[in-house]
């Protein structure tokens, strides 16, 4: 993967993008266990398959989800959170 | 071995010594499980014959043995850790080490080089002097030294580095060393097998058999083995690995680049690394410079290897070595790099009974070689771990007892 596309942007070389780890939905930390946080701070998904992960345009400020397969490291589509039905 | 070697010179015999015998089907079932041929995974299969008298052993590799991140590290050994629990561990390691050689019968060419961090900023000498005072207290050889000492020991040095970060000091660890990775795992795999361990190439585990919380078998390429004792020693698979037992980890996969240079008369006697510019290097017994750098920015499952690695590193070798800018680049690699959130290892026991975790060794796993190996084995052996590793246990995570290393990574992640 060298280009990425940023879905403000478009195609953009991939040295303008920083990569922000995988998608992850957050425990509500009022209700949830000790064990449960420290599963949500800690422990990831480290298996390789195609994944939601946020990437960072920096040029531009915009932070957006890729959806990457972690093995051939092909994104699949990218477009900006909460939007994903629009594209 | 000489006495060996001059027999066959005065013989018509050339037999090829094997260095293990040449395993095909696993037998049925066996006392522990070892996945992963690398140095960690064989070092563990021979010290459960050596220490424990468990010699039936098998180490199942879905490749060749070593050929994994074993032999795509940068070969440097050094104990100039951070905290003192990983001053101790490594330093046990460094330890073991320097009578591999004799204890493995084999030449693992182990070359103490002495070893320099230098520091391009104030804020890295500050580190620098933190790591030197843990060193010191734990009785690891390691001071902090100005740019007039890392210029005696390295005259072809640009002190300056071109002018763009100048040097200002560096931790000088004296035991800092060098040694043939290949060798170590060949090493370790002939001695485990002399004693019995049954080691299998191209035999991939592909599940794991736990019922009521314990381990009762693998599933392999090539059948059913059944076994009440399994570690995994996989580095960048571990997640496929703790997977099939249903195990969580902080573990994430990137790949960790490589490269060597054409082979050189020898110049270069340290082993130099640079944080701020984000290189290490050494010269091999071959000549050629073995440089590494920092991992790739993002998760990737993969060992491809990229252009923009090597323009990176190399443009920061030349601002340290100027008189480089015409020695080719003539190999490039990738290791798939098992990374933890506090750059520790994770080694011990694990919430299924009989399995048995040697991972998290991202960017630092080449140099732990025989201390993991012995404590796993003692692990394996006693079902119990050794205090050594007690600081590495998987539990630490939600005990929120993380175990500090990124300070004394080789470079800034």
């Amino acid at each position: 993967m060298k280009l990425l596309q940023c879905p403000i942007n478009g195609i953009r070389p991939l040295s303008e993008f920083t990569y922000g780890g995988e998608y992850r939905d957050m425990p509500n930390p009022d209700t949830c266990s000790d064990k449960e946080w420290a599963a949500y701070v800690h422990y990831r998904n480290g298996a390789p398959g195609v994944k939601k992960e946020w990437w960072y345009h920096g040029p531009s400020g915009t932070w957006f989800i890729a959806e990457r397969d972690t093995m051939a490291d092909k994104v699949i589509r990218t477009y900006i959170a909460g939007q994903e039905e629009a594209k | 071995m000489p006495l060996g070697l001059l027999k066959y010179g005065l013989s018509k015999e050339h037999p090829a010594p094997r260095f293990f015998r040449d395993c095909t089907q696993p037998k049925k079932s066996y006392d522990a499980v070892i996945i992963g041929g690398g140095g960690h995974g064989l070092a563990a299969a021979y010290y459960l014959a050596k220490d424990y008298g468990i010699t039936n052993v098998a180490v199942l590799e879905k490749g060749y043995i070593g050929g994994g991140n074993t032999g795509r590290n940068t070969t440097i050994v050094r104990s100039n850790y951070l905290t003192p629990e990983g001053v101790n561990f490594y330093d046990a390691s460094v330890k073991m080490y320097e009578d591999l050689s004799e204890e493995l019968d084999l030449n693992l060419f182990y070359s103490t080089r002495g070893h320099f961090t230098l520091a391009h900023t104030e804020s890295a000498m500050r580190t620098m002097r933190w790591r030197a005072e843990v060193n010191k207290h734990v009785g690891v050889d390691s001071r902090v030294v100005g740019p007039d000492e890392i210029s005696e020991a390295c005259p072809q040095l640009d002190i300056q580095c071109s002018g763009q970060a100048p040097i200002l000091g560096a931790l000088y660890h004296a035991p800092g060393s060098v040694a043939r990775h290949d060798a170590v795992a060949w090493g370790y795999a002939k001695e485990a097998d002399r004693m019995g361990v049954e080691i299998f190439q191209m035999t991939e585990v592909t599940g794991i058999d736990v019922k009521s919380g314990k381990v009762v078998g693998v599933n392999t390429s090539k059948g059913y083995i059944e076994t009440n004792r399994v570690l995994s020693a996989v580095a960048g698979f571990t997640p496929r690995i703790t997977d099939m037992v249903d195990i969580e980890t902080p573990i994430v996969i990137h790949p960790l680049q490589a490269c060597v240079s054409e082979p050189m008369k020898p110049w270069l006697d340290t082993i130099l690394v640079s944080g701020s510019l984000h290189v290490y290097v050494s010269q091999s017994s071959r000549g050629e410079l073995v440089m590494g750098s920092s991992l790739d920015p993002y998760e990737v499952h993969s060992t491809r290897s990229s252009l923009d690695f090597v323009e990176g590193l190399t443009s920061h070798i030349v601002d340290m070595f100027p008189f480089l800018s015409n020695v080719k680049v003539v190999r490039q690699w990738a290791g798939m790099a098992d990374l933890t959130p506090d750059f520790a290892p994770v080694m011990g026991k694990t919430p299924v009974e009989g399995f048995y975790l040697d991972a998290g060794w991202g960017t630092w796993g080449f140099k732990a070689t025989p201390i993991s190996g012995k404590t796993m084995a003692e692990t394996i052996a006693r079902d119990a771990a050794p205090d050594l590793i007690q600081p590495f246990r998987l539990s630490r995570f939600e005990d929120y007892e993380l175990t500090g290393e990124k300070g004394a990574a080789s470079v800034g992640h």
